[in-house]
């Protein structure tokens, strides 16, 4: 049964998008949210309103309580997650589903199948998509190790069972230098974590970042092509494209076909996105996860493809079978979109809270904002930094790079320091035009380019 | 006039470095310049509030996870 009456758990430009889609398809919108809000563009925009906690996430937006209570109080026969907050959170799913509410995304079932890393590479492998060569389980010894050293090759990653975020990892070059640091890695983490367990992986040093973008109906999966998101500082994307660029044809068609088939073997529902991990000299791609909710970078995929994906997201969660077939979906264009953050990119990106005293938002052709912004908001502290995106779309990549250079020119942001200057020092950086990059980039080309994000604001005006 | 602590952010202000740990200072404590008295969570990244004056802390003006505002007093210190 179509939606009639949709609650809103997010907050920021997420929920604005959201309010959106929803109106276009007649659908009532209630934004749910934190006293800090009560001023939010999405709240003056949605149908209804209903305050669900104080400020801190912990007491509004996470609180599943407060959430289930207002869609009741709304009459809402849906809840959108939008992404973070709740998005990915299994019990909450499953705690929607079990009141008689729709739940806009995958199954609980689903989204803790794919939250769990060791099971979502294991579905992976069961699907024959392609994961980062290594080690099934704890190796026990260096002699164990070898068998796999053959297959991975050098450079190869010495992780920690019980590690993560980052934490116990070593990298090995040659064999010797792997005898060493596995039994240096294995005392360490025995230290550090009371779990000397180890595994090892391929290192990919100069990987690209790529993610395709899939639309289930729980019967049918269709793909919306890719995305490239390389440009990335602390492991958080900055700028996104689509396509990918430089992708071979056959590739790309292998590469969305792999993705389509993990999806289809999780009987997958909504919109998903599985992130690969391309290695541009061996033309290799590997899974690395995938994300069961609609992405912050969604809208790219949107301008090279024409489709609505929150509006698909919604027809879906109505129990309506897909819209489209495969074959009518195409490429057209090419469409960057650049992240908005109140953060100050010549302050080692500082958090900028502040009011928006004046607001210039850019237009013209090909030119889309999608943001919390309005002039005299003031944004609060308590959530993260992103305030919008940018987005641009043009007949090719020079001429969405030209667009973007212009569209940021227009954009000015008075009382808050912005992420803007350093999207327009990185729109005319020589390698970014050529698209020279990888994951690990962008905080290279910081360190020697720090000083050029200061002045620029100010000349943008 | 008592010497304060002023928030340099604003935000939410966390007394403890981690939920599970003591205090960085407690009414009564000593403070000297650069003593670390508390967190400032300004959108999502953690700041430390350090203090600038020395003496010795008479009263919390903020309380645990209390929302903050740039130049805001969050302790007084008493000579």
């Amino acid at each position: 049964m179509a939606i009639a009456t949709l609650l809103i758990a997010n907050r920021g430009e997420i929920a604005v998008r959201i309010v959106r889609a929803a109106r276009e398809l007649g659908i009532r919108t209630v934004q749910a949210h934190s006293a800090a809000d009560a001023d939010s563009l999405a709240v003056q925009l949605a149908d209804a309103a209903i305050e669900i906690g104080p400020a801190p996430a912990s007491k509004s937006y996470l609180d599943i309580g407060a959430i289930l209570a207002a869609a009741r109080e709304a009459g809402a026969d849906a809840i959108h997650p939008g992404y973070g907050f709740l998005a990915e959170n299994a019990a909450f799913a499953a705690a929607v589903e079990e009141a008689g509410i729709v739940f806009v995304g995958p199954s609980a079932a689903t989204i803790r199948r794919m939250g769990d890393k060791v099971a979502a590479r294991e579905a992976a492998m069961e699907a024959g998509v392609p994961v980062v060569p290594g080690s099934r389980g704890r190796l026990e010894s260096v002699e164990a190790a070898r068998g796999i050293l053959a297959e991975t090759g050098y450079p190869v990653l010495i992780k920690a069972a019980a590690g993560g975020g980052g934490r116990g990892i070593r990298i090995a070059h040659d064999e010797h230098e792997f005898d060493r640091l596995f039994h240096q890695a294995g005392a360490e983490a025995k230290a550090a974590f009371g779990d000397g367990g180890l595994y090892v992986e391929k290192a990919i040093p100069r990987a690209r970042h790529v993610e395709v973008q899939l639309l289930g109906d729980g019967e049918r999966v269709v793909h919306c092509f890719e995305r490239e998101c390389s440009l990335q500082r602390r492991r958080q994307k900055v700028w996104e494209e689509a396509p990918a660029i430089g992708l071979d044809p056959a590739v790309r068609e292998q590469l969305c076909a792999a993705a389509v088939r993990l999806a289809e073997a999780v009987r997958y529902r909504g919109a998903g996105t599985v992130e690969f991990l391309y290695d541009e000299d061996g033309g290799d791609f590997f899974f690395i996860e995938m994300n069961t909710r609609i992405q912050v970078e969604h809208p790219v995929t949107e301008c090279v493809t024409g489709i609505d994906l929150i509006a698909e997201m919604l027809a879906i969660a109505g129990g309506a079978p897909l819209s489209l077939r495969q074959e009518q979906i195409a490429l057209s264009g090419h469409a960057i979109e650049v992240r908005i953050n109140a953060e100050d990119p010549a302050n080692g990106f500082m958090p900028f809270p502040g009011l928006v005293s004046d607001l210039r938002v850019p237009g013209g052709p090909g030119v889309r904002f999608d943001s919390l912004l309005y002039p005299g908001y003031a944004i609060p502290p308590f959530y993260d930094s992103l305030l919008g995106k940018l987005i641009v779309w043009a007949e090719d990549r020079p001429r969405a790079l030209a667009r973007l250079s212009r569209a940021l020119g227009e954009l000015r942001i008075e009382g808050v320091k912005t992420t803007a200057p350093l999207h327009l020092a990185l729109a005319a950086d020589p390698e970014v035009r050529a698209a020279r990059y990888h994951t690990r980039w962008l905080e290279g080309w910081l360190e020697t380019n720090a000083t050029k994000l200061g002045s620029e604001e100010e000349g943008a005006g | 006039m008592a010497d304060q602590i002023i928030s340099p952010l604003p935000g939410t202000f966390y007394r403890r470095p981690a939920p599970d740990q003591p205090p960085y200072k407690e009414v009564g404590d000593s403070v000297a310049k650069g003593d670390v008295v508390g967190l400032v969570e300004v959108m999502k990244s953690f700041h430390e509030v350090k203090s600038t004056v020395e003496g010795r802390i008479a009263e919390f003006l903020v309380e645990n996870e209390g929302p903050v505002q740039a130049g805001q007093r969050l302790a007084t210190l008493e000579g």
